[in-house]
């Protein structure tokens, strides 16, 4: 898990979904040592300081050598990766943060993705299957055209506007799920913007349900030096932990979201 | 060779361009991604008596070439800091730089004093400038005589070089330089972040929690040459020069108008390892020009203004 400066190049782009973009990057060192809920911080541009900051994005997956970064243009930054070509150079920091607890005591993994919260899902996938262990997947969207749904296991969807699937949110569909099934030992882990992450850790507690939440935070670094990512703790001496170095993972109920 | 070195109240540092407090952790952060052994010095995280949270989020935003900040000196107190890293710290090869932020004299006092009795740190910055904390911070560092009082009050406490961190949010910069240097400070660091804002114009909110932050980054560049300048023409004492760089010739920027030594900032953020290349690109710099000495280039900002402009602007 040892984080470096390295360089990727860009081996293909992809649009996936409705404002969906794939770029799949070659980058040994990153694709070696990372484990699902890690984070890449990519360096926008090399030939000037306009977007000055690097840009976080979770590893989607690994595949050999290769990483998949999965992303929406919202702002300077991913409308500049957003037209990457094959051969480009990028410079990245990574891997970065603390992964999905994949090793704690659970059988079942409830996998819960708000939007482009389904980035590290399929590398959170992978690394279940291979320590045997089985996955079922809930992914919320506000339309059809918007899921990326590729490398994910046992897939149920909701929409916001009823295209797909549930027509709600991807916590009313897990309730759902869980009054009609049996899922024996799970646990929930779960990506996406903060209102679905809120509902789902008082949906979590509710259940006695252990659930870790990966968290996004506005970061200068992404490797603990600005401090600028705090998120509130539960208790505990310190008032804040930095989402970049004690996170992005984080059990629910353990900061405040 | 090209000497990199300078000497400081007789502390010699292997070169003249160190890490800026805040963009560098504690100096122990980031060993496996940069080697402190190729800065002159770290000038470690603000450090106060007691722990200190830091401001609620959002702490950081993006802007045009630069970035606002208002952490508000979160930090682990100084005992923490004792206790947890600098044993790490007395094992690196380069230069600590205890950099002291408190909301009183007395603090700052405190702070310096228990510093001192410890092996492993070689020289004292002391930040009258933050602009994000309600005690303290600009409240010092935008007075004159509360930037005096403190200088005079912690000259005293210590043989080792006393570095005092001023702030550009003054009308004139020089005034404070000189009352420092007036009061036995060994040298001044400059400058610390401008106070600015931004705006989410969809929520009508300011960006930052703390409504504003300081800016730092390439954009406040020329400013801080600026101040550079008009600091070197006041005082006797070397000036670190920090603002804005990004590079090599940056830094020779600073150097030339009169800086002795510069400070790495938001770059670390960045590419925590470009202090190191940065030193090694000035030295090649002066290598080029025939210099024997980096320190030849401190102050050597000709008067006459030639007919370059156009070849650099275009």
């Amino acid at each position: 898990m040892s984080r470096a400066q390295v360089q990727g190049v860009v081996v293909a782009r992809a649009r996936v979904a409705e404002g969906i973009h794939r770029l799949t990057l070659k980058c040994p060192e990153v694709a070696s040592s990372m484990r699902a809920g890690q984070f890449v911080n990519v360096r926008v541009r090399d030939d000037g300081w306009d977007p000055l900051l690097r840009r976080p994005f979770s590893v989607s997956r690994v595949d050999g050598d290769r990483i998949d970064l999965v992303f929406n243009v919202v702002g300077v930054g991913t409308k500049a990766m957003s037209s990457y070509e094959p051969g480009r150079s990028v410079d990245l920091l990574g891997p970065l943060g603390k992964p999905f607890a994949v090793d704690a005591d659970f059988e079942t993994a409830l996998l819960v993705g708000g939007g482009l919260g389904v980035a590290p899902l399929p590398a959170l996938t992978d690394e279940l299957r291979r320590r045997g262990k089985s996955a079922i997947t809930f992914l919320g969207a506000r339309s059809r055209s918007q899921l990326y749904r590729e490398h994910l296991f046992e897939l149920h969807v909701a929409t916001d506007d009823g295209s797909e699937g549930h027509h709600g949110t991807v916590v009313d569909l897990l309730s759902v799920y869980l009054g009609e099934h049996t899922v024996p030992s799970p646990m929930i882990f779960a990506c996406g913007p903060t209102p679905m992450l809120r509902a789902l850790g008082a949906f979590a507690k509710e259940r006695s349900i252990p659930c870790e939440l990966s968290l996004e935070g506005e970061m200068a670094c992404g490797i603990g030096l600005c401090q600028g990512c705090p998120v509130e703790r539960v208790g505990g001496a310190k008032r804040y932990a930095l989402v970049c170095t004690e996170g992005p993972t984080f059990r629910a109920g353990e900061v405040i979201v | 060779m090209v000497t990199t070195s300078f000497c400081l109240r007789g502390v010699e540092f292997a070169n003249r361009v160190f890490a800026a407090s805040g963009t560098f952790g504690y100096g122990d952060e980031v060993l496996d991604l940069a080697d402190p052994s190729r800065l002159g010095g770290i000038m470690t995280k603000s450090l106060s008596w007691k722990p200190r949270d830091g401001n609620a989020p959002r702490r950081v935003v993006e802007t045009a070439s630069g970035m606002l900040n208002s952490i508000g000196l979160a930090n682990i107190g100084v005992h923490a800091f004792i206790e947890t890293k600098l044993p790490t710290l007395r094992t690196l090869r380069t230069r600590i730089v205890a950099n002291i932020a408190a909301s009183s004299v007395d603090e700052y006092a405190q702070v310096l004093t228990l510093l001192d009795s410890q092996e492993g740190v070689d020289a004292f910055e002391i930040n009258v400038s933050c602009p994000n904390v309600k005690e303290g911070g600009l409240n010092f560092g935008t007075n004159v005589d509360r930037t005096r009082e403190i200088t005079r009050r912690l000259r005293p406490l210590t043989q080792r070089p006393l570095i005092v961190k001023l702030t550009p949010n003054v009308t004139h910069i020089s005034e404070f330089a000189r009352a420092v240097e007036a009061e036995g400070a060994d040298a001044v660091s400059l400058i610390n972040t401008l106070v600015g804002m931004a705006v989410d114009i969809r929520t009508g909110r300011p960006k930052l929690s703390t409504v504003t932050g300081g800016l730092s980054g390439p954009a406040i560049k020329p400013v801080a040459l600026a101040k550079v300048y008009e600091v070197a023409k006041a005082v006797k004492i070397p000036i670190f020069g920090i603002g804005g760089i990004m590079s090599a010739e940056d830094a020779v920027e600073f150097l030339m108008v009169g800086a002795s030594a510069v400070e790495i900032g938001t770059l670390n953020y960045i590419d925590p390892a470009a202090g190191g290349r940065i030193a090694e690109g000035i030295a090649a710099f002066a290598a080029e020009k025939g210099l024997s000495d980096v320190g030849q280039l401190v102050g050597s900002l000709k008067a006459d203004l030639s007919a370059s402009i156009l070849q650099s602007w275009l």
